[in-house]
C-alpha cells in the first residue's frame, strides 16, 4: 500500500518525501481537529453535572 | 504485492491512529483547547473593556465625598437575565489557576452545546452572579481544555471572579465536597439545605470525580464577596493568589 503510493508519486526522492510529509500533515490536521473531537463525544465518559436520573436538567448526554 | 501485506499495513495504520487518539484525548487536545479557551475568554473580556472605553457609562456615580475610594470599590451587584442555551454571558477568572486563566461561561450544561465547545456551563434555573441564592456551574475536569482541572487545588478564601459586561463579581472559595451524581441538592438556593431561604449569594462548581471517571462529582462552594463595576477598573481580587 505505502510502497505503491511511493511508486505513484512523481519526481526525485526528495520531492516525493516532501509530498508525503505534506500528506501526513494534512491527515494529522484532519484527525486532530475534526475526526477526534467528533469521535470523542461517543467514547469519552466525562460526566461533570449532577442530575436526577429521571429528570435531567440538561440535554441527554450532559 | 501480497494481500496479506496490504492488510498488515492497514492494521498498523489503524493501530497508530488509535494511539494518536489517546495522545490527543489525554494531552494534545487539552493543549489545543486550553489555549483556545483562554484566548476566547481574554478576547471577550477585552471586547467588553473596549466597549466600555468607547462609551463609558458611569452609571452608579460614586459619592463625591467618597473620592478616597475604598478598596475594593464596590457597588450593588446588578443581576443579569438568565442566558439562553449556549449563550455566552461571562468570563471566569481564578487567580489560583494562573494569571492567563480566562474561560468563557455560557448558559446550559449540555456537553454538545456548552461544555465541549465553550467551556463552563450555567445550570438553567439556578441564580445568576451576585444574586442571593446559588449560582451553579459545571465544566470538564479532564479533556476539552479541562477548565476545572485544578478545582481540588483551590485554597480557602481564594478568589473566584466572574466577569460580565457590567463588571466583576468576586466570590471567595469556601469548601469542597464529593457527592453522588444524582445529588442535585448541591444546586439548591442554599446548597444541601432544603427549604431554607437564601440570604447570601453562593457559587457552586461541579465537575467529575475521580478524574477520568464518572462515579462521583466534585463540588466546590464559594460565597459572594463584592461586585466591582467596570468604571472602577479591575478588582484587586484578580491579582492576589491565596
Amino acid at each position: 500500500m505505502y510502497a505503491a503510493l511511493w511508486r505513484v508519486l512523481p519526481g526525485p526522492w526528495w520531492v516525493r518525501l516532501l509530498i508525503v510529509l505534506v500528506l501526513v500533515a494534512a491527515v494529522l490536521y484532519g484527525l486532530l481537529f475534526y475526526v477526534f473531537p467528533w469521535v470523542s463525544q461517543f467514547v469519552n465518559p466525562q460526566e461533570v453535572t449532577v442530575t436526577l436520573p429521571a429528570a435531567p436538567t440538561g440535554a441527554p448526554g450532559s | 504485492m501480497s494481500v496479506i501485506g496490504v492488510i498488515g499495513e492497514v492494521l498498523i495504520t489503524a493501530g497508530v491512529i488509535v494511539l494518536l487518539y489517546v495522545v490527543w484525548q489525554l494531552w494534545v487536545g487539552d493543549l489545543i483547547y486550553g489555549a483556545e479557551r483562554n484566548a476566547e475568554g481574554a478576547e471577550l473580556s477585552q471586547e467588553w473593556q473596549q466597549q466600555w472605553n468607547d462609551n463609558p457609562v458611569v452609571a452608579p456615580t460614586p459619592d463625591p465625598t467618597e473620592t478616597v475610594a475604598p478598596d475594593p470599590v464596590t457597588a450593588p451587584a446588578p443581576v443579569m437575565a438568565e442566558p439562553g442555551d449556549g449563550e455566552k454571558f461571562a468570563v471566569m477568572h481564578i487567580p489560583r489557576f494562573g494569571p492567563d486563566y480566562a474561560v468563557t461561561m455560557a448558559g446550559g450544561v449540555s456537553r454538545a452545546r456548552t461544555l465541549d465547545p465553550i467551556g463552563i456551563g450555567h445550570y438553567p434555573g439556578t441564580r445568576m452572579p451576585g444574586e442571593a441564592g446559588n449560582f451553579a456551574l459545571a465544566a470538564h475536569r479532564t479533556t476539552w481544555g479541562k477548565p476545572f482541572n485544578r478545582i481540588a487545588d483551590l485554597h480557602v478564601g481564594g478568589a473566584i471572579v466572574v466577569e460580565t459586561e457590567a463588571g466583576w463579581y468576586t466570590y471567595r472559595f469556601r469548601t469542597l465536597e464529593y457527592v453522588r451524581p444524582d445529588e442535585v441538592e448541591v444546586l439548591l438556593p442554599v446548597p444541601q439545605a432544603m427549604d431554607v431561604p437564601a440570604g447570601t449569594a453562593y457559587i457552586t462548581m461541579t465537575s467529575c470525580s475521580p478524574m477520568y471517571a464518572m462515579t462521583e462529582r466534585i463540588v466546590a462552594y464559594g460565597v459572594f464577596e463584592s461586585f466591582t463595576p467596570r468604571s472602577a477598573g479591575e478588582p484587586a481580587s484578580l491579582q492576589a493568589v491565596v
